[in-house]
């Protein structure tokens, strides 16, 4: 598929003012994705991808193509490219992209993915335009491009005395051929890379002018506030709405649809001049709901069903050697069963949308958003309009942690935008963005360990139970097959254990999922690492030497993690009486990070005294940015530990706000030391996500070594253990 | 329900006086201050979060004073000195600010002006807090993505900072 973008319209896009420069890669053309062009002098831009755009008699402006949701891209993504054009941040305007196509299809954040998949990548692109800027100006000077240096956004020949600023040399520059391998940089040079960089969003977001999407205006819009279904599966039957409209202010009651995964759930939409007066309109709406029978859905009696299906044999996830021999002939047995809970995401802002339906049928969206290419393409074909004819203004995404990867919340702007004619701005109350759903789902665990005579490891299986985020989104979901979504990282883990068997046993839901930071690992890495401490227990091992005895020099990365922690934490000192310490560390397709927990007996509870974090990047660009992840993921693990959790009965969800639905206080939250192996190198693992899988096994590890209680459910209430 | 509706529906005129600007707005009674704030007054910097007086992202001073606009009605604010994010400083150059950039606290940032609206109202009150003084202040205010560790950090220097040169 080929894109053709006329160059007015990309000019519109950049607002650039000249013949500069423009650089980028060809990008929707899925063939030759990668291959740098230069797009200055076509008069058609076919499917490409400019990235950075040096205006002769403007600024240089770089294109930040992963949504900024707190976890810093939009400092370390242009940061890439600024870097191989000796450009700091100061003398650059960041750009958010919106999904263009020419812009490519990896605009997104999620899957801790934008560094590890990116790194070079947008490094050469930096690199092709520092070249023929360097070339532009050493031919018109007659000196070698070799003697050439860039500095500050400039070119100089030193010699010579000479220098051109890069916006003096762009015409020039666009001429030239665009190098097929720039040369980067040495990273012994790097002035951004690797470097403590303050964020340019920093002070935007310490005096209110950092504008999310909840906070945009458009003249002639409408708010609006939905009521949607309290039972999942619900169906709307009818609606009154003769209250709803004597409330002042309250212009349309009109229906949408909210698509969610495979879902389709109906609202009805109270549209008014101003927000509270739309919540006010709903609150005096009286809806009819069918509840199809999903009245009756009980979590609790869900869980039941779980346990009962663990019983069945499942299906194979991986197996190595021979599982059922080795552990039918071993001498120590045992098993063990692990639950965890559903629970929300709640990002600080809820999910709301601006969408403006226009008469031309072209549609212009304003939102807090993980996933602006897949908004584009998908709108496109469910409402049948060019993708070119959707904008997306992506704002400043007040936290995403997944949540924001699923656009429900837009299509339910979008809709109401076309059905009442008008700009239409859906903000979700916190109690919608509770109840609703979708949720992290939960994952039970059974577990068979077996240790031979010598108290070494020699089977182990882990057999999870669980609904599926797979199912919830894709119509087409297979359930005869194991669930790789759902047994994230059970089978990666780098311990060498001669026989093994990972089961899958899936159970039916009908309640939105979604991944949630750190997906499935955030709860199979607590009943994984848990199980592997009852096994360094029976063995009467120290379940830190237990650890490293599983890994030889094959699995360098987890060693040298542990290794790490044990250091830095003192593993081996002796820790005051009623104090306990436990380790966890979990490595899947986001990246490989692990804990050493401390805690101590505080009257019937727990006291968390200090969590150390290790997280193994390989190469990365921010540490002051990957400490602030690590940190936050440990917050966010510990509320997902200890706090409530989701429940759901007579098919509602019972908690409503954070009242009853908590998240962790700073007077809750341990001091944390966080540690970064970074040696360099091109194998590069993610920051966003690793840092949270490890907590709740370490915690609940460190709870055991202090008092001997084994945790085997989350969540637990630490004040009472 | 409908009679309630109807009460609600009353308007009055209010004068807000936020950031020492003098804003007429023609409201519901019970509006809360945070929608009057943000809708009416046109001021963004105060956020929504929970609505009910859980989260603190709506944090705003009345006469110095740290109130949940959330929760606040309209009303009530009248006749008192309302400060937001907004009216702190022209650059940046608040102590408080300036530790948040220092120890560049804000990740998604949506929570932020909440936070830094109750430690200005707290350092104000408590020039030398202590470590559990400044968690005590500011336990009310929540953040999902976990940027205590660093506001602790920041709240401690926004406290030397003031000392040096009092804002
Ligand atoms: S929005 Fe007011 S306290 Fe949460
Ligand atoms: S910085 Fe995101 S909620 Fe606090």
């Amino acid at each position: 598929m080929r894109t053709t973008l006329s160059r007015r319209r990309f000019l519109r896009l950049s607002s650039f003012t000249g013949a500069g420069l423009i650089i980028g890669l060809n990008g929707v053309d899925g063939k030759a994705f990668g291959q740098l062009v230069n797009l200055s002098n076509d008069a058609e831009l076919v499917g490409v991808t400019p990235f950075v755009l040096i205006d002769p008699k403007g600024g240089i402006t770089i294109y930040n193509t992963k949504p900024e949701l707190g976890q810093g891209t939009f400092q370390s993504i242009p940061s890439l490219i600024a870097e191989e054009l000796d450009l700091t941040l100061d003398l650059v305007t960041i750009r958010q992209s919106g999904g263009q196509i020419e812009l490519g299809a990896d605009q997104f954040s999620g899957g801790s993915a934008s560094i590890r998949t990116s790194y070079t990548k947008y490094r050469k692109v930096g690199a092709a335009a520092r070249e023929m800027l360097v070339t532009a100006a050493s031919q018109a000077w007659g000196v070698p491009a070799q003697e050439c240096i860039t500095e500050n956004g400039k070119v100089l020949h030193k010699a010579s005395n000479r220098s051109a600023t890069y916006q003096e040399l762009a015409a020039t520059a666009a001429k030239l051929e665009v190098p097929k391998e720039p040369k980067l940089k040495d990273p012994s040079k790097f002035i951004l890379l690797g470097k403590r960089v303050k964020r340019p969003d920093i002070p935007l977001k310490s005096n209110g002018t950092a504008v999310f999407g909840i906070d945009v205006e458009v003249p002639g819009m409408l708010y609006a506030s939905i009521e949607r279904c309290p039972v999942f599966g619900g169906k709307l039957i009818s609606f009154d709405d003769s209250a709803t409209k004597k409330v002042k202010g309250v212009q349309q009651v009109i229906t949408c649809e909210r698509l969610i995964g495979k879902y389709r759930f109906e609202g009805v939409a109270v549209l008014a001049d101003n927000y509270w007066a739309a919540v006010q309109g709903r609150k005096a709406l009286k809806v009819k709901w069918d509840y199809q029978g999903y009245d009756k859905f009980s979590l609790t009696a869900y869980e039941q069903q779980l346990r009962e299906l663990a019983k069945s044999e499942g299906v194979v996830d991986h197996t190595k050697g021979d599982f059922d021999k080795a552990y039918a002939a071993a001498p120590t047995k045992l098993e063990a069963f692990y639950e965890t809970p559903m629970v929300s995401h709640s990002p600080m802002e809820p999910m709301n949308c601006l969408a403006h339906w226009k008469e031309n049928n072209q549609i212009e969206i304003w939102t807090s958003t993980q996933v602006p290419f897949s908004i584009k393409n998908s709108f496109s074909k469910e409402y049948k309009v060019k993708p070119e004819d959707i904008t997306v203004h992506v704002q400043f995404n007040g936290g995403g942690f997944g949540r924001r990867l699923y656009p429900d919340y837009v299509h339910e702007a979008v809709q109401l935008s076309k059905k009442a004619g008008k700009p239409v701005k859906a903000i979700w109350t916190r109690e919608d963005d509770t109840q609703q759903g979708p949720f992290r789902p939960m994952t039970f665990s059974a577990f068979k360990g077996a240790l031979d005579a010598n108290k070494k490891p020699v089977a182990f299986q882990h057999k999870v139970i669980s609904p599926s985020i797979g199912a919830a989104t894709n119509p087409n979901y297979d359930k005869t097959k194991t669930d790789g979504g759902m047994t994230e990282g059970i089978s990666e883990q780098a311990y060498e254990i001669p026989n093994m068997k990972n089961l899958y046993v899936h159970a039916d839901m009908h309640v939105p999922l979604a991944a949630w930071r750190a997906v499935t690992s955030t709860t199979l890495a607590f009943s994984h690492e848990s199980f592997l401490d009852e096994m360094a227990v029976k063995a009467g091992a120290d379940p830190m030497a237990f650890r490293l005895s599983m890994l030889d020099s094959k699995h360098s990365d987890t060693k040298r993690l542990l290794e790490k922690l044990k250091e830095v934490s003192n593993w081996d000192k002796p820790l005051p009486a009623g104090w306990g310490r436990g380790v966890a560390q979990w490595e899947f397709f986001a990246g490989l990070a692990g804990n050493v927990v401390e805690v101590s007996k505080k009257g019937d509870g727990i006291k968390i005294e200090k969590v150390y974090a290790v997280i193994d990047l390989g190469t990365m660009v921010n540490p002051d940015m990957v400490e602030a992840q690590v940190e936050g993921a440990i917050v966010m693990a510990i509320t997902a530990a200890i706090k409530n959790g989701i429940r759901i009965e007579n098919g509602k969800t019972i908690q409503s706000n954070f009242h009853n639905n908590p998240i962790l206080k700073i007077t809750e939250t341990p001091p944390i030391e966080v540690f970064i192996l970074a040696e360099g190198g091109e194998k590069i693992k993610g920051v966003g996500e690793p840092g949270l899988p490890p907590l709740a096994p370490a915690l609940c590890n460190a709870i055991f070594a202090a008092t001997g209680k084994r945790i085997r459910r989350l969540p637990f209430d630490i004040n009472k253990i | 329900m409908l009679n309630w509706c109807l009460q609600l529906s009353f308007m009055a005129a209010i004068t807000l006086t936020v950031n020492n600007k003098q804003y007429k707005i023609d409201v519901d009674p019970q509006m809360p201050l945070l929608w009057a704030i943000r809708d009416f007054v046109g001021l963004k910097g105060t956020k929504f979060g929970c609505g009910m007086a859980q989260c603190g992202a709506c944090t705003v001073l009345m006469d110095g004073n740290p109130v949940r606009s959330c929760s606040t009605p309209v009303t009530a604010a009248a006749n008192k000195k309302i400060s937001t994010i907004e009216g702190l400083s022209d650059n940046l150059e608040h102590p408080v600010q300036q530790a948040w950039i220092e120890f560049q606290v804000p990740q998604c940032g949506y929570c932020q002006s909440g936070q830094i609206m109750t430690a200005v109202a707290f350092l104000k009150k408590n020039p030398n807090p202590t470590e559990e003084q400044i968690d005590a202040a500011m336990q009310g205010n929540l953040c999902r993505c976990g940027t205590y560790p660093r506001i602790r950090k920041a709240v401690k220097r926004a406290a030397e900072l003031m000392k040096a040169k009092p804002f």
